[in-house]
């Protein structure tokens, strides 16, 4: 075909569409009048022969449509009138349409959720260079990654398998600008830690290992994009500036890349520090190669290398570290995992639990696709007189398929588009949110293209699956078995695939169900679990008093005076300090012996224990009952002996029982020897669905820190001491940053986890509730308004009330029985898993049990109320006259 | 009409292009050609004339034009484009090779083979 002639074609196709149109209809009607002209010529009346020309003619309907496809298909014009025709089928039913919408749009928007969210913290690879190779160097027997420096520079050193070996450690630091003084978080970084993360400054210039001079040597300043736009103001003449960190004069060296914020997923810190600076910074030791400080170690696996022979390589160095210094290493051994959210530490439950989500999703997803495909089943059998019409009109069953395909990817991309429009508006505001404003934590999940594809696809995929249900239906009508036969009969005793998706589809709103409300029990039970301290009325004040440049000598002394401001303040029962919080900062862990034990190796040790650091009266201030003994006084000094408060669990576990332990000794891995002199509480230290764990409590002034955490117990409202208490903190000293905040709110970040999990499974449970009612009630109204002749015959025979309901819906409520069960079983599995992130999370609860009965009856109750009154308003002399 | 032939598929064009190929026509004339020219023995649906016209038009092989039939009615006068004169002589040359063979084929006896 000439090119002119296919540009002329397609010209006349777009713009003289309707008058080809006319024109080929007038063709065939002249064809017509020719041969009714020749039929009239033989004799025949005008009429006749018209009559004849056209039967002659054959089907008119068909031939134009062969016609058109014949002159190249115009084939967006049959589209659009497969979508108008399709507009105006729906229009007739506004609540399948509504239903059909809402539906997809609830599913689909909820898989971009997730898929976007799995994106972010699963899929999508770190904002740095070569993000595939680099791998955290996570320990073989725990998913910590934590090194001491000898170890860390032994490991970038000796190995042969890494191009870079990079580290760094996290911490909260004084920032004192000349203005306000504030806390922020710092990343202390290895040397090479720009390089070999390929990241190029903003502004300025970023540290290089050839700045490193040994301990103390780089007191420089890398700040972050964000922080230079918080807290310098977008200043351009930053660089070269001299701010304090913790007291100490630092000079900022540039502004790093927008866009980078460390490599943890949610943590964004605020600058970034010398590793080597630490000491000064922290006070930790260089040297010390017993002390796993550095939070995480990381490395880029050279090309070509595989991860066993990586792991391999590490593991030699590990071995190779043991052997040499048998007193500070215990077995070495490497696994290599990925640095987003800190290897499997966070990595594995992440991982698992967005993929338990995204399962449940694709499965919401698949269970409203078979609700449609059951709702467009039941449509296309009551219009299965319109089909069989066309059909017996010329119509193709090609084009009526068309048709239904058209209606069911109209519905789909509607609900795609409403569901991509909420997911957006979610994932947004996600993005944007922090849960914490005292921790750096970001959410970043906002979607890219990947996530509009992955919509778009679900979108199209679903319009095909539930469209293609009826497609046998049709193909396998019979136009004149339809018109013969009515509506109605057929109602078949086997299970069909349709009433198995049901169950399926019942079966995962169930799970769904079970799950949440395991998750709220867990939630509400975990409020309310004894803490070992009490949360009401209780203030706290959060600093470190190295922030303001305190050591030695001066930070009791200033711990005492802050104690003492505090206890002057009005409305004040009670002031104390520790070093550590349960449930807020939690517990450090150290390693004791027994008495007897002489050789104290970490293998020799007795348990490991919490351990806080504590002022007089901290148990008071805290509301941790002491069961038996004394508290802490000042004169529990470095000059007296050492003594300590141990919880029941230590006491049992070192002494066999609290009686036991009173007045007895225990050793510190350093051979101090403690005395026991009081028995506290149990309570909960590092985490809501923590074990029963052994903790201690030593006097501050036996064992000093800076962390200096105030604990006020007050007898007024305790929102009404935090100015109070923020003035008095000042008056000390006003270079000090504080948090000043009420005892629940670290607890908060405890809880977020598992509110997360809870709000999610609701969140999905309603859903699968809302698909499971929309299922069961289109099962039911249609079995219904097919059967409404079987069940106007037995009202006419005299069937009570009850019958004809059970008759109607008998089967419905079974499968809706079938259906919960099984979900009720799978839930009370999958509750397994969720006891790793929710408190407690047990299906032994007879609340869980009873609250799933009665929702999934109450789902059944909704679904077939209206079917119900449908089956009891049957009438039959009204049906007779209309059958 | 008994003894009607049904059309090989296929077929229709060959017929249509033939037809127009002995001067301009209109649907229904085509239709009574090749009726004329086959002595009655092809049988055609009337109808299943267009959708094969429509489709040789798009193909450059025919051109139409409105013209007056001779009992005045409007209507559409097919002729053979170059394209469609060269397609009829192709097409005509590959039937009677394969008219030829099949012939031969069937009309094989026994002792020739």
């Amino acid at each position: 075909m000439s090119l002119k002639y296919w540009l002329s074609s397609a010209w006349d196709r777009v713009f003289r569409r309707k008058e080809l149109g006319e024109e080929m209809e007038e063709e065939l009607r002249a064809h017509i009048g020719l041969r009714a002209d020749d039929l009239e010529r033989s004799g025949m009346n005008r009429a006749r022969a018209e009559r004849l020309a056209r039967v002659e003619f054959g089907a008119r309907e068909r031939i134009r449509e062969e016609s058109v496809a014949a002159m190249g298909g115009l084939f967006p014009g049959l589209m659009w009138q497969d979508v108008k025709y399709a507009i105006r089928v729906l229009r007739k039913s506004p609540g399948f349409l509504l239903a059909g919408i809402v539906t997809l749009a609830l599913a689909i928007g909820a898989n971009a959720v997730v898929f976007s969210v799995m994106n972010a913290f699963v899929i999508q690879p770190l904002n740095v260079a070569r993000a595939g190779s680099l791998y955290t160097l996570q320990h073989g027997s725990d998913t910590g990654s934590q090194q001491s420096y000898p170890d860390y520079m032994d490991l970038r050193d000796r190995n042969h398998t890494f191009d870079s070996v990079l580290a760094y450690n996290i911490l909260q630091a004084g920032l004192d600008t000349g203005q306000n003084p504030s806390s922020v978080w710092a990343i202390e970084a290895s040397g090479n830690y720009f390089d070999a993360l390929g990241l190029k400054p903003y502004l300025g210039r970023l540290f290089h290992a050839e700045d490193e001079h040994g301990p103390n040597s780089a007191p420089y300043v890398v700040l972050t994009y964000a922080c230079w736009h918080t807290h310098f103001h977008d200043d351009r003449g930053v660089v070269g500036r001299v701010v304090r960190l913790n007291g100490h004069p630092f000079t900022v060296l540039g502004v790093g890349p927008e866009g980078f914020h460390g490599t943890l997923l949610f943590f964004n810190p605020d600058l970034i520090v010398p590793l080597v600076e630490d000491p000064l910074l922290a006070g930790d030791d260089l040297n010390a190669r017993g002390v796993r400080w550095i939070f995480e170690v990381m490395g880029y696996v050279k090309p070509g290398v595989t991860l066993t022979q990586a792991a391999a390589d590490l593991n030699s160095i590990g071995a190779y570290l043991e052997k040499t210094y048998p007193k500070d290493e215990g077995k070495r051994t490497f696994v290599l995992t990925r640095p987003s959210l800190y290897g499997d530490y966070l990595g594995k439950p992440v991982k698992a639990f967005m993929a338990g989500l995204m399962l449940l999703t694709g499965l919401i997803l698949l269970a409203a696709c078979a609700n449609l495909g059951s709702l467009f089943a039941a449509r296309a059998a009551d219009r299965s007189k319109e089909v069989a019409l066309r059909l017996a009109l010329g119509s193709t069953r090609r084009r009526i398929l068309r048709g239904l395909l058209t209606e069911a990817m109209m519905i789909s991309v509607a609900g795609g588009a409403l569901g991509l429009v909420g997911s957006v508006a979610l994932l947004r505001a996600l993005s944007v949110w922090r849960p914490f404003p005292e921790w750096p934590i970001h959410l970043a999940v906002n979607p890219d293209a990947k996530v509009y594809a992955v919509a778009v696809a679900l979108a199209l995929l679903s319009g095909l699956l539930f469209g293609v249900v009826p497609v046998r239906q049709v193909l396998h009508s019979s136009p004149y078995e339809v018109v013969k036969a009515g509506t109605g009969t057929n109602a078949g005793k086997r299970i069909n695939a349709r009433e198995i998706l049901l169950v399926v589809q019942i079966a995962i709103c169930g799970v769904l169900v079970t799950s949440s409300l395991v998750a709220v029990r867990g939630l509400v039970r975990s409020l309310q679990a004894p803490f070992g301290f009490a949360v009401k009325n209780t203030m706290m004040a959060q600093t470190d008093l190295s922030m303001a440049g305190y050591s030695g000598e001066r930070v009791p002394a200033m711990q005492k005076r802050m104690i003492e401001a505090m206890q002057a303040l009005p409305g004040v029962e009670t002031a104390a300090l520790a070093d550590n919080l349960p449930l807020a900062t939690g517990s450090n862990e150290v390693s004791v012996y027994k008495d007897t034990s002489a050789d104290l190796r970490p293998s020799n040790a007795a348990a490991e224990v919490g351990i806080f650091n504590v002022s007089p009266q901290y148990l008071r201030a805290a509301g941790t009952e002491l069961l038996a003994g004394r508290g802490f006084t000042w004169n529990d000094n470095a000059k007296s002996p050492q003594v300590a408060v141990v919880n029941v669990e230590f006491a049992r576990k070192l002494f066999g029982s609290p009686a036991n332990a009173m007045g007895h000794m225990f050793k510190r891995s350093d051979g101090t020897r403690i005395e026991v002199v009081g028995i506290a509480e149990d309570g909960k230290y590092d985490s809501l669905t923590e074990d029963p764990k052994p903790a201690m409590f030593l006097p501050i002034l036996q064992s000093p820190s800076t962390s200096s955490i105030l604990v006020v117990r007050s007898k007024v409202n305790p929102q009404m001491l935090a100015p109070a208490m923020r003035a008095a903190l000042k008056d000390l000293d006003p270079g000090l940053p504080v948090l000043v905040e009420t005892r629940d709110k670290p607890m908060q970040v405890m809880m977020f986890g598992p509110r997360m999990a809870t709000v999610s499974l609701g969140v999905l449970g309603l859903m699968g509730a809302m698909l499971s009612i929309t299922g069961i009630f289109g099962m039911a109204a249609y079995s219904v308004s097919k059967r409404l002749r079987e069940l106007g015959i037995r009202v006419a025979l005299g069937a009570r009330r009850a019958e004809v309901v059970r008759t109607a819906l008998g089967r419905a409520v079974r499968l809706l029985a079938i259906g919960s069960a099984a979900g009720l079983a799978l839930g009370l599995l999958a509750t397994r898993v969720l006891a790793y992130i929710v408190y407690e999370a047990t299906p032994r609860d007879p609340l869980v049990l009873a609250g799933v009965i009665a929702a999934m009856a109450l789902l059944g109750l909704i679904a077939t109320w209206i079917p119900a009154q449908r089956a009891l308003r049957v009438d039959p002399m009204a049906l007779l006259r209309e059958e | 009409m008994g003894d009607q032939a049904n059309l090989l598929p296929g077929t229709l064009d060959l017929l249509i292009l033939r037809a127009v190929s002995l001067g301009p026509l209109h649907g229904y004339g085509i239709l009574l050609r090749i009726e004329q020219i086959s002595g009655q023995a092809l049988l055609i649906e009337q109808g299943a004339l267009y959708p094969g016209l429509f489709r040789l038009v798009r193909q450059g092989l025919l051109k139409a034009s409105w013209g007056k039939s001779e009992n005045n009615r409007k209507a559409k006068y097919y002729e053979l484009t170059a394209a469609g004169r060269k397609r009829l002589s192709q097409e005509t040359a590959s039937w009677n090779r394969l008219a030829a063979a099949m012939a031969a084929a069937l009309s094989a006896k026994a002792e020739e083979v």
